[in-house]
């Protein structure tokens, strides 16, 4: 295989290689539209170009070509897909916001969840009737086309809930901000989750629905389709910020703060005012996906954002490699596929398997609920066969490969 | 306000229960922060196993037909051993398999290992549970059904005062272990300075290992009081009982064991009294939902206003 | 970067492999499927089937599953093989629409039995109703279920506001109630039957001295129970689910509260036995279900179940099951109506409204205009000792 790389030195040669593959999956799709694989396969083609040795400028434009147009055309044989691209793209937003958070500042945030809920909450209550109870002078709900308006609005609310809520957590030293935003999260939760009363703000656990779709000049935008280009656009708007925030002055300084504090306080770089601001870009990036969520939804309720949806971001952000874009990307592309597809797949096939009798499973071992299971197993062994994330950080690869070299392990010299 | 005094003397007692409980809990949590300074996050599930062992020994004391005859204490004391020894195992085996492998790779790696880890947990407890007895809430058999009725008002099962007294007893020898033994003046060491230690003669990955063993014995020894006082368990009840013993541990600050105890104990308090009396301060604006909002609030100031916790030692960073 | 390449490469080739092992076989079973002309229809079904409300979520698909094993041969008469799908929404929302999703993709599934959370059905009824994909609901009560009027959405379970308020009324008329205090579990369901209790008692002249909000998996209610203790009320009303309510109700008598205590359908699970024990005796509660062993047929269905599964039945089973018997009828009729043609799934959701004095082993299920099962009644039961169901005790 060595010699299928070395069989690229010219570069029209990888240029191939990446329409090939593209083209061949999109194809693959195209005539079995119904199978999983053929759709990883897709996805895997357009993670090639990644590896391919192309120009930054070729490989952005390959990786258009497949999310904007290939991607569509793939869903007009498969809807499903569609939807499924879309629940990517907002995970791939959400894990590149909380990778500035933990992967760049080294903040470890376990409520992270709570900002996706305030862009959504925020959106869904103006955009539904829900507002019409304690304001009065307006109607309700609003009209779609504000949606675009409330893409900035929660931007920027969710930045501001961040700065807050940071302003009294990021004072504390690492752990405790790991348990305090973890305490807001839960807080935010249990605050939506009540607030139907004295007045009913967000109608508690029964949730808000509908909520207006987009629409745009009296166009309403409630198709798969629609609501895959709105996530796409904001997910490269995303890819965009993070990478200028990445080598940006700003990212330096976060990056010396995640290595060490102190020097970092040293060299003149203020602690809080940057700590802030990654907390606060992060949450932007989150609350301006939670409009987007209610409305592709048309329903959303506490129960949307709990824990668990917080640590399945971080699990993205560390599975794909702290610090990384490309990882955060993969790390999201990869749970989510996991855990809407491939274990849902795998289940079905054992199901299948019982019901033509090959497989004799009693009913108390469903396969579908090992899902969880094995998404557990999952976390373990990539965890510890590569705890450096399917892409790591360029910087933290060396550093792992150094503290291996250099430190004998703690405890374990005896 | 009548109601108000009439339920205090009961409210205080509930939530000292609960408190025993977090605390015992909590212990694990702390222990392991002290040495490892990471997040044992699989320790709540490693409290819903020993909650589980504890059901199955009782069932299987009951279904030899010998727990009727034997003293409830007796019966409670080999329910909590063998909760608490298999649990440790658990703990040790998880340490080895999942969290040394890690030990050098930041903080964050192990932690979605543990929570790898505790969805595994989960899962294989319900899928045993389903297919031995086709339901995955286990009872607890009643051991002590006796009531003591202090005043009109306050009525103490027998079962709860057990509770406080066991969790006491077990934070008491672990106090005297950690202070007074060889072994817990090396578990002392190591936590203080690893590499020392080690230069001392200090078997490290022994002191690892024991305190894998303790903290998540403790963690099952109360799952086991749990499970008695509250008298039903499913595999999803470590979780938030988990979230909040990490909060006690935190709240009276994290790595010290005398800490998790006093955050514990009152975190409890605190819940307790938010869930009985916010709905009557308020006028039933704000209600017993938020109680959870109310200990989170409680943990968030302290830790803002005293940022190691109630008991922790201001710690410096190290330059 | 070699290795990675490597690594990726050859992930790629053996994907391709795969893709194109499978491809294979699909064309050709492709092929044959058009050649008989479409043979396959697939009812699914959508309910939790891990977490914590597993349960009655597995007890809905065996319902339904055995709904499709006795309907498998006329449906074969018919020249088509029937499968079922069954999905689990894991009691979450995003997971619902998630899966309904998939299944309105799929065109061979005609129907969909689900689900069991109010909050997962009204989202993933708005995906099948863009996909004409008909919904029966054995479970969801919450009225906005149907009130949306969506064409593909039916229900042959009760609604909240007629069994909350149908509670009330008993508790006032045949239990003599003078002072209850509301507890619920802070769901969408729980909060939802709790309100509509709420409303019709202080109609009726009752006095509410309390209205606290649980949380769903916790098992201590030491707290409120400690306040329900204070206020001494005549009655406790619970809107919730059985594992709470067994907790609660055990904790409540070993507290000394005598009070009586009421639930709805989310009680009506044999579980509950199990968990409260001995203090289940006096519980009461209400559900859509009358008692399905007290007919012949319902208890030759129960042992037929009991058999097949190695489970005892639940009301939700036969819920399950009746549901997928109006869908299943539905399609039936149109296939004998078209000779034998897959059906349109526009039609099916039409059919499947106009359904009318269906005889299921639960209920008869005949649509109104909004999917509501007409004859959907409430019943009440008590638990006289330990044994499910409890006794019949009225019907409304």
């Amino acid at each position: 295989m060595d010699k299928f790389k070395s069989m690229l030195t010219k570069p029209w040669m990888s240029y191939l290689v990446a329409l090939l593959a593209m083209g061949g999956a999109a194809l693959t799709v195209s005539v079995v539209p119904r199978s999983l694989f053929a759709f990883l396969f897709f996805i895997g083609s357009v993670l090639l170009v990644y590896y391919l040795p192309l120009s930054t400028k070729a490989k952005l434009f390959f990786v258009l070509i497949g999310t904007l147009v290939l991607m569509p055309i793939i869903g007009s044989f498969n809807l499903y897909y569609m939807n499924v691209a879309t629940q990517v793209g907002i995970y791939v937003a959400l894990a590149l916001g909380l990778n500035i958070v933990v992967g760049f500042a080294g903040l470890l945030d376990l409520g992270y969840v709570a900002f996706y809920a305030t862009g959504a909450y925020i959106y869904a209550i103006f955009a539904s009737d829900q507002a019409g109870n304690f304001i009065h002078f307006a109607k309700f709900p609003l009209a779609g086309e504000w949606f675009w308006v409330f893409l900035p609005l929660s931007l920027l609310a969710a930045g501001i809930t961040g700065i807050l809520l940071g302003l009294p957590a990021l004072r504390l030293r690492g752990d405790y901000l790991a348990i305090v935003t973890l305490g807001f999260g839960e807080i935010i939760r249990i605050i939506f989750n009540n607030l139907d009363k004295p007045v009913n703000i967000t109608n508690g656990p029964k949730g808000i629905t509908p909520i207006q779709p987009p629409a745009l000049f009296g166009f309403t935008l409630n198709k798969p389709i629609y609501y895959y280009f709105i996530v796409m656009g904001i997910v490269f708007f995303v890819i965009f910020v993070t990478r200028r925030l990445e080598h940006s002055r700003i990212g330096r300084a976060w990056a010396a703060i995640r290595e060490d504090e102190v020097a970092a306080r040293a060299m003149g770089i203020p602690l809080l005012r940057t700590k802030l601001m990654a907390f606060a870009i992060g949450a932007s990036f989150a609350g301006m996906m939670g409009v987007v969520f209610a409305a592709k939804q048309t329903f959303i309720d506490p129960s949307s954002f709990t824990f668990m949806e917080s640590i399945g971001v971080l699990a993205m952000v560390i599975l794909g490699g702290m610090g990384s874009i490309p990882g955060a990307i993969v790390g999201a592309t990869a749970v989510v596929m996991l855990q809407s597809q491939v274990l849902k797949s795998f289940s079905e096939f054992l199901a299948q398997l019982r019901d033509s009798g090959i497989l004799n499973i009693p009913t108390q071992l469903e396969p579908a609920k090992f899902e969880r299971l094995v998404f557990g197993l999952i976390l373990v062994v990539m965890m510890i066969f590569r705890p450096q994330g399917l892409i790591p950080a360029k910087r933290r690869e060396m550093e792992l490969l150094e503290e291996k070299a250099d430190r004998p392990a703690k405890g374990e010299e005896s | 306000m009548e109601q108000f005094w009439s339920m205090l003397p009961q409210v205080v007692i509930d939530g000292l229960t609960l408190g025993f409980v977090y605390a015992v809990v909590a212990l694990g949590y702390t222990m392991v922060y002290g040495i490892l300074e990471f997040i044992n996050f699989a320790h709540s599930e490693i409290f819903m196993f020993g909650a589980f062992v504890g059901a199955e020994t009782l069932l299987f004391l009951q279904s030899a037909g010998v727990l009727n005859t034997m003293p409830a204490l007796l019966a409670l004391l080999v329910a909590l051993i063998v909760g608490a020894v298999l649990s440790g195992f658990l703990g040790v085996a998880i340490e080895r398999v999942a969290y040394r492998p890690l030990r050098n790779v930041g903080k964050l790696v192990p932690l979605i290992s543990a929570i790898g880890v505790s969805f595994i947990l989960q899962d294989v407890v319900r899928l045993v549970e389903g297919l031995w007895h086709n339901a995955f809430y286990v009872n607890y058999p009643t051991l002590f059904s006796q009531n003591l009725h202090l005043t009109k008002n306050v009525n103490v099962p027998v079962k709860t005062l057990i509770v406080i007294v066991t969790a006491l007893g077990m934070m008491v020898a672990l106090t005297a272990f950690v202070q007074k033994s060889r072994m817990g003046k090396a578990l002392r060491a190591v936590a203080q300075d690893p590499t020392t230690a080690s230069l001392m003669g200090v078997n490290v990955n022994g002191v690892i290992s024991l305190t894998f063993f303790i903290g998540p014995a403790l963690g099952g020894a109360a799952g086991v009081l749990f499970g008695m006082q509250y008298s039903l368990i499913h595999p999803y009840i470590g979780f938030i009982l988990g979230l909040k013993a990490f909060t006690a541990a935190v709240f009276g600050g994290i790595g010290n064991i005398p800490g998790a105890m006093v955050g514990g104990v009152l975190l409890g308090l605190f819940e307790t009294l938010g869930s009985a009396y916010l709905g009557m301060a308020t006028g039933g604006v704000v209600g017993a939902e938020y109680k959870d909002v109310f200990a989170f609030v409680i943990l968030i100031a302290v830790l803002i206003f005293k940022p190691s916790g109630l008991l922790g030692e201001v710690v410096r960073d190290k330059v | 970067m070699k290795r990675k390449l490597l690594l990726v490469a050859s992930l790629l080739m053996i994907m391709a492999l795969i893709v194109s092992g499978c491809g294979g076989a699909k064309t050709t079973e492709g092929e044959k499927q058009a050649a008989d002309a479409g043979k396959v229809i697939k009812i699914a079904t959508s309910s939790p089937l891990s977490g914590a409300q597993a349960a009655v979520g597995e007890s809905i698909k065996l319902g339904a599953q055995m709904a499709l094993e006795e309907k498998k041969a006329e449906f074969e008469k018919l020249g088509f093989k029937l499968e079922l799908a069954p999905q689990d929404d894991q009691a979450d929302p995003k997971m619902g629409v998630s899966v309904a999703e998939k299944l309105i993709a799929d065109p061979s599934i005609l129907a969909v039995i689900g689900h069991y959370n109010s909050g997962v059905a009204i989202p993933s009824s708005e995906v099948y109703n863009t996909g004409n994909l008909a919904m029966v609901s054995p479970a969801n009560t919450a009225p906005k279920v149907t009130d949306r009027r969506l064409p593909t959405v039916n229900r042959i379970c009760v609604r909240d506001d007629v069994q909350g308020p149908a509670g009330a009324g008993y508790a006032k008329d045949k239990l003599g109630v003078k002072s209850v205090f509301v507890i619920h579990d802070k769901t969408a369901y729980g909060q939802g039957l709790a309100d509509e209790f709420k409303k019709e008692t202080e109609k009726l002249g009752l006095k509410v001295v309390g209205y606290e909000g649980i949380t769903a998996g916790e098992v201590d209610f030491s707290a409120v129970l400690t306040k329900v203790g204070a206020f001494k009320p005549d009655m406790i009303y619970f809107g919730g689910m059985y594992p709470e309510a067994g907790i609660m109700v055990k904790q409540a008598r070993e507290k000394g509260i005598t009070a009586k205590y009421m639930g709805g359908d989310g009680l009506d699970s044999s579980e509950i036995v199990k968990i409260a024990g001995k203090n289940i005796t006096g519980l009461i509660y209400t559900t859509a279900a009358t008692d399905i062993t007290k007919t012949a047929e319902g208890k030759a269905w129960a042992e037929q179940y009991k058999q097949k599964f190695g489970k005892n039945v639940e009301s939700y089973s036969a819920y399950g099951y009746d549901a997928a018997l109006v869908a299943l009828n539905g399609i039936e009729n149109l296939l004998k109506a078209n000779g034998g043609k897959m059906p349109a799934r526009q039609d099916v959701a039409a059919e499947i409204r106009k359904t009318a004095d269906f005889k299921g082993i639960a209920t008869t299920v005949t649509f109104d205009d909004k999917g509501d099962n007409k004859n959907a009644k409430v019943y009440f039961f008590e638990f006289k000792g330990e044994t499910y169901p409890g006794e019949l005790i009225g019907e409304k």
